[in-house]
C-alpha cells in the first residue's frame, strides 16, 4: 500500500514483514528511529515470535546478531557511523563465519571532529569486511532492497548491510509503496541455514584456520561475493516481476545510452544529479548518470559495459581516502582501465555538506569544457583552507585545526554583517 | 514544484507540520517530500521543517534554498534568524502572530513581496482556544491552506486526524479550520480595501 511516511518507518514496516526472529541493536543518530520503531513492535507481540534484546553495546549488538544468526535464527541490526566502528571487529566475524545478518547502515560520517550528519565514510570503512553493501537512491528502494538483502544473505550464506543516507532518507517522509505480507511471504522463503548450532547435530564453527588453509577460505568467501554478481540480479527481476519496480540489481544507468559524459554515484544523490542532468540535456548537453546499488560486490563487467560508450567519467562521491583520493572512484578507474575515457572524481556532500544542483550542474559543465581538475572538492571554501595553511606555517603552535577553521568561519560571518 | 519552509523553535511541532503538509498533499494524489533541519534539535532552539510539493516525482536531495513560502511558528525568531532568505519574489509569508507586520518591525517585506501573499495569524491563540495548548502548527497549516491554495482544508483535516486519533486530532481540526476562516476573512476584506 502506498503510505506517505518517514523513510524510518518504512524500513521497520518492511523489515517486520520480513520476519526477523532476533533484532539486536543500539541506538544512535541517525539510525534511532528504524530500531525505536521495531522494538515498538516487538513489545505490542505484533512481530511474535521475534526477540528484541537490549545490549550495552554495538560491539554486543553484532555480537548477539552473530549468535543468533549461528543458532539458525533471522537475524536484523541497524547501526551508523562510530557505533559501526565500534562493532567492526564483529562485523568482520559475522562475514567471515558466513553468518547471513542483514543490517541497515544509516550512512553518517565519522568523527574526529564529531558530526552527526550524512556521508559514506561510514560504509567504506568496512567496504572490505566481506559484506555485501547496497546503496539505495530512494526511501523505496530502500525499503525494497531489505526484503531482496534477507533473500541474498540466506541464499548465498553471506550477510548484508543496506546502505541509506542518514537523515536524507532516514528522515525524509515521503511516499513508500509498502509491501504486503503474503508478497513477501512469497519472494522470501523461511531461512533455511547452510550452516545452525544445533545441540541435535553438534558442529564448531569458527576454527582456529592457519596459514595451510587461510588463503583457500577467503578465496571460498570472495567467490561467494562472485556469486551474488550473478545472483542479485535475478533476484531484482523477480522482484520486480512481483512488485512492478525496478528496485535493486547491481547498477541503475539513467539516460547513458548515447551520453558523453556519465556521472556515477551512490545514494540519494542520484536524484539531485538526474534533475541536473535532465537540465542539461535540455541545453544539449549529452549526459548521463550511473548509480551504483551494488558497491560490494563491485560490479566491475556491468560497469564497463554502462561506461563504454563515454568519453568522460565523472565520479561523485560522499567519502574519500585521505591521502588518496575516491574511493568508489578507484573501483571505477578498475572498470575503464585500457579505455580513453577521461575520469574525474569529485568528492561532495562530506559530513552533511549539502549538495546542490546548481552545484552538479557547475561541475559537469567545467568537466565538458576540460576545466575540471582530476580530483575536485565540491564548493570547497578555498579561502578558508589558505588561512589555515597560513596559520600553520605562521606559528609552531597553531592549535588544533577544526577549530580554527570554525573560528574563522565566525569571524567571516561578523565582518560581513 | 512549490516549496515551503518552516521556522520555529523545538517543541512547537514544527517538523510534525511539515510531515503533516506532506500527507495533506499527497492524500491528495500529488507527490510530497517532507524533511527536518538535521542537526541536535533541543526544545527552544531554533528548528527548521521543509516541504516540497508537486504533481509529479521528487527526485531531488537537496535542500530548499529558494522557497515559494516561509511559515513562522515564532515571532521571537525575527531578527534572531535569517527567515525569509531565499523567498521567491511573488512567494508567500505567513506569520503567527495577532500583531502586524508594522509593529514585528517587518514594514521592509512589503517592498520586497506582494502585499497579499503576507499574512499573519494567530495561531497560537486559537491553539489555546481549540486545542488548550500553546501548540500552533496545525492552525498554521489552516492558515496556509487558505492563503496559498496549495492543498484544500479537508486534506489538511485528514492528515491532521491521522497523525492525532481521538478528541486532540479533532481539537487540532478545529483550530486549523479556525484560522483558515480567519485567513479567508483577512484576503477577502484586503481584496475589498484594494478595489475601493
Amino acid at each position: 500500500m502506498l503510505r506517505q511516511l518517514e523513510g524510518s518507518k518504512a524500513i521497520a514496516e518492511t523489515v517486520a514483514l520480513c520476519r526477523p526472529e532476533v533484532v539486536c541493536a543500539y541506538p544512535i543518530s541517525p539510525q534511532t528511529h528504524i530500531i525505536e520503531a521495531i522494538g515498538v513492535k516487538v513489545k505490542e507481540g505484533s512481530l511474535a515470535p521475534c526477540e528484541y534484546i537490549n545490549v550495552e553495546s554495538e560491539f554486543a549488538a553484532m555480537s548477539v546478531s552473530i549468535g543468533a544468526s549461528a543458532a539458525g535464527a533471522r537475524a536484523y541490526t541497524a547501526t551508523a557511523s562510530q557505533g559501526l566502528l565500534f562493532m567492526i571487529e564483529a562485523v568482520y566475524n559475522a562475514a567471515g563465519l558466513g553468518l547471513p545478518i542483514v543490517m541497515t547502515l544509516a550512512n553518517r560520517a565519522i568523527g574526529a571532529p564529531i558530526n552527526i550528519w550524512n556521508d559514506h565514510s561510514d560504509a567504506m570503512a568496512v567496504r572490505d569486511s566481506g559484506w555485501i553493501q547496497l546503496f539505495a537512491e530512494t526511501n523505496q528502494e530502500a525499503a525494497d532492497l531489505h526484503v531482496q538483502a534477507f533473500r541474498l544473505a540466506e541464499e548465498l550464506s553471506v550477510p548484508v548491510m543496506v546502505c541509506m543516507d542518514g537523515f536524507i532518507l532516514t528522515h525524509a517522509v515521503e511516499g513508500v509503496d509498502l509491501m504486503d505480507q503474503a508478497t513477501v511471504d512469497r519472494f522470501l522463503p523461511a531461512y533455511e541455514p547452510r550452516q545452525v548450532l544445533d545441540p541435535e547435530d553438534p558442529v564448531s564453527i569458527g576454527a582456529m584456520v592457519g596459514p595451510e588453509a587461510f588463503e583457500e577460505v577467503r578465496y571460498l568467501a570472495h567467490l561467494r561475493q562472485l556469486d551474488a554478481l550473478d545472483y542479485i540480479p535475478v533476484i531484482a527481476e523477480e522482484f520486480t516481476a512481483l512488485t512492478g519496480r525496478p528496485s535493486g540489481g547491481l547498477i541503475h544507468p539513467y539516460r547513458t545510452e548515447d551520453a558523453d559524459t556519465i556521472v556515477v554515484a551512490l545514494g540519494s544523490v542520484l536524484g539531485t544529479i538526474k534533475d541536473a542532468v535532465d537540465h542539461l540535456r535540455d541545453n544539449g548537453e549529452r549526459v548521463g548518470v550511473l548509480g551504483i546499488t551494488s558497491f560490494r560486490p563491485f560490479p566491475i563487467e556491468a560497469v564497463r559495459s554502462a561506461l563504454a560508450n563515454a568519453s568522460r567519467v565523472i565520479v561523485v562521491e560522499k567519502a574519500f581516502s585521505l591521502g588518496m583520493g575516491g574511493v568508489l572512484a578507484t573501483d571505477v578507474s578498475m572498470a575503464t582501465l585500457g579505455s580513453s575515457a577521461v575520469l574525474n572524481t569529485v568528492i561532495a556532500g562530506l559530513g552533511g555538506r549539502p549538495i546542490a544542483q546548481h552545484s552538479i550542474e557547475a561541475m559537469i559543465a567545467r568537466a565538458i569544457r576540460g576545466e575540471l581538475e582530476s580530483l575536485t572538492f565540491l564548493d570547497l571554501d578555498e579561502g578558508i583552507i589558505e588561512r589555515e595553511r597560513a596559520r600553520m606555517a605562521r606559528t609552531r603552535r597553531s592549535g588544533p585545526f577544526a577549530e580554527n577553521v570554525l573560528r574563522d568561519l565566525r569571524q567571516n560571518r561578523e565582518d560581513r554583517s | 514544484m512549490f516549496q515551503v519552509r518552516i521556522h520555529g523553535r523545538g517543541g512547537q511541532g514544527v517538523v510534525t507540520a511539515a510531515e503533516l503538509l506532506s500527507v495533506a498533499a499527497f492524500n491528495e494524489g500529488r507527490h510530497a517530500q517532507a524533511f527536518p533541519s538535521f542537526g541536535s534539535e533541543r526544545t527552544g532552539a531554533p528548528v527548521v521543517s521543509y516541504c516540497r510539493l508537486d504533481d509529479r516525482e521528487i527526485r531531488t536531495r537537496e535542500p530548499i534554498m529558494a522557497p515559494d513560502a516561509v511559515i513562522v511558528q515564532d515571532v521571537t525568531l525575527i531578527h534572531q534568524v535569517d527567515l525569509f532568505g531565499g523567498l521567491v519574489e511573488d512567494g508567500y509569508v505567513l506569520i503567527n502572530t495577532s500583531r502586524t507586520f508594522e509593529e514585528l518591525g517587518l514594514d521592509d517585506l512589503g517592498d520586497r513581496f506582494r502585499a497579499e501573499h503576507l499574512m499573519t495569524c494567530p495561531a497560537t491563540e486559537l491553539a489555546i482556544e481549540h486545542v488548550g495548548r500553546a501548540v500552533p502548527n496545525a492552525a498554521l497549516l489552516g492558515a496556509f491552506a487558505a492563503l496559498t491554495g496549495q492543498v484544500p482544508l479537508p486534506a489538511i483535516g485528514v492528515a491532521i486526524r491521522e497523525r492525532f486519533h481521538g478528541p486532540v486530532g479533532e481539537r487540532n481540526v478545529a483550530a486549523a479550520s479556525a484560522a483558515f476562516d480567519h485567513v479567508t476573512r483577512e484576503m477577502e476584506a484586503a481584496a475589498r480595501a484594494s478595489s475601493t
